[in-house]
């Protein structure tokens, strides 16, 4: 058990995939501007993280890795160079289907996420997320903690940069680095504060 | 300025992918702590750009509407296998150093965006310039970041030394914080400041103005 707590915090604080990955970069940037629609965007986020990690980590497991297809009595056969474009085709379906769900059994909130949803798609913290998976070999149970632990740790990020911005409103902010500009700034001060918890184990 | 050549120069600084149009920021910062695996990421990138704009201008008038997002990827991603084998079979030691960014490439926003914005629109040649010119935007973006990390962090361009440091018995001690990741935001933060402040009609309207008379003062 421990061993998953450890892994969780690792990869929601130490590794965020936000502030020292810089994934999900684009849409962390537009979408933090309120702090309801973050809440919203960071929940989508972690559901979607959480089912295709582990359904990407199946598919890599029987399907693509060298001698993966032993099973059907194929074992010299090695498709892993078909992965990124099977990842992304179960990441846009699964997509496809949450949106699909909200909008029949959550109306509000999938107005209220509009076109950030179809967007998850091209979200690289999801495929970012599959992509450290198979690089750092993860069993089945280590993928779903990793799928919540990184989905958890991007959405409290950009919860609490969505918390700064809403009052950074009311500040005199030079010309120039109005907007974009001072959000970076920022961004860069809330990864040094992230650095702290480097080298926490547990 | 003639058509093909403004499509080609307009992404360089005015209408720049990663600072203005806020696309392909993910991968700008992750792969800058040293300047070669940086010039590796634009070749790959801008490679993949001009590709997938010809390819996907080409078919533009076959694709049902509704179906595009999934025949631009499919598209992108072929493309995006062709480079990272090309990768690792030719530059193996930096291709691992790139680690999942090369696979990224993917879900690159300046991909995709200039494939929906452009690309969908406008004939091959075009769209072909289209990809070329914002992967060279997102290049010097990526060079400038790269080259003011590994300079101060490390003393050092692509590999040689160009500022000795204090532990090799130089004189300049390096700063630590130029290799950790906060040292991109800062910099793509100032690097804005600068273009925008060079290119005031790229300046940003507040959402609130504390002091209306203080700023029409100024202005």
């Amino acid at each position: 058990m421990a061993e998953y707590f450890n892994l969780f915090m690792k990869a929601a604080f130490v590794e965020n995939l936000a502030l020292t990955f810089f994934l999900g970069m684009c849409t962390f940037l537009a979408v933090s501007k309120r702090v309801d629609t973050a809440v919203g965007l960071g929940l989508a986020v972690i559901a979607v993280q959480v089912i295709t990690v582990p359904v990407n980590y199946l598919i890599f497991e029987y399907l693509l890795k060298p001698g993966a297809l032993a099973w059907a009595g194929l074992s010299e056969v090695d498709l892993s160079f078909l992965g990124l474009v099977s990842y992304i085709g179960v990441i846009a379906a699964l997509v496809q289907i949450l949106e699909m769900t909200l909008d029949r059994y959550f109306p509000t909130l999938y107005n209220a996420l509009g076109i950030f949803l179809p967007l998850i798609t091209v979200n690289c913290a999801i495929l970012g997320g599959t992509l450290f998976m198979v690089e750092r070999q993860y069993d089945f149970a280590q993928s779903v903690t990793f799928g919540l632990g990184s989905g958890f740790g991007w959405a409290v990020a950009l919860i609490a940069l969505a918390g700064i911005r809403e009052k950074l409103r009311y500040s005199d902010v030079p010309d120039g680095l109005q907007g974009l500009g001072i959000t970076f700034i920022i961004v860069g001060l809330m990864s040094l504060g992230f650095m702290g918890f480097s080298g926490i184990q547990l | 300025m003639s058509e093909p050549r403004r499509i080609l120069i307009d992404p360089l600084v005015d209408d720049n992918p990663v600072l203005l149009q806020v696309l392909g920021i993910c991968s700008a910062l992750a792969v800058t702590t040293s300047l070669l695996p940086a010039l590796l990421m634009c070749a790959a990138m801008t490679t993949v750009a001009m590709f997938s704009g010809a390819a996907i201008s080409a078919i533009r008038a076959h694709i049902p509407n509704n179906i595009r997002i999934i025949v631009q990827m499919t598209i992108i991603a072929s493309l995006v296998i062709v480079v990272d084998q090309v990768l690792k079979a030719y530059a193996y030691e930096t291709s691992k150093q790139l680690s999942v960014f090369v696979g990224l490439i993917i879900t690159n926003c300046i991909i995709l965006g200039r494939a929906e914005a452009f690309a969908a629109k406008n004939p091959v040649g075009a769209s072909f310039l289209d990809g070329l010119g914002n992967g060279l935007g997102y290049s010097a973006v990526l060079v400038i970041v790269a080259a003011c990390r590994e300079l101060f962090g490390a003393g050092t361009l692509l590999g040689y030394t160009v500022l000795p440091l204090t532990s090799n018995g130089g004189w300049y001690e390096a700063n630590g914080m130029m290799l950790l990741p906060p040292s991109a935001f800062f910099i793509i933060g100032l690097l804005i400041w600068a273009v925008r402040t060079a290119r005031p009609k790229q300046v940003e309207k507040p959402e609130y103005q504390i002091h209306e008379v203080h700023r029409t003062e100024v202005l």
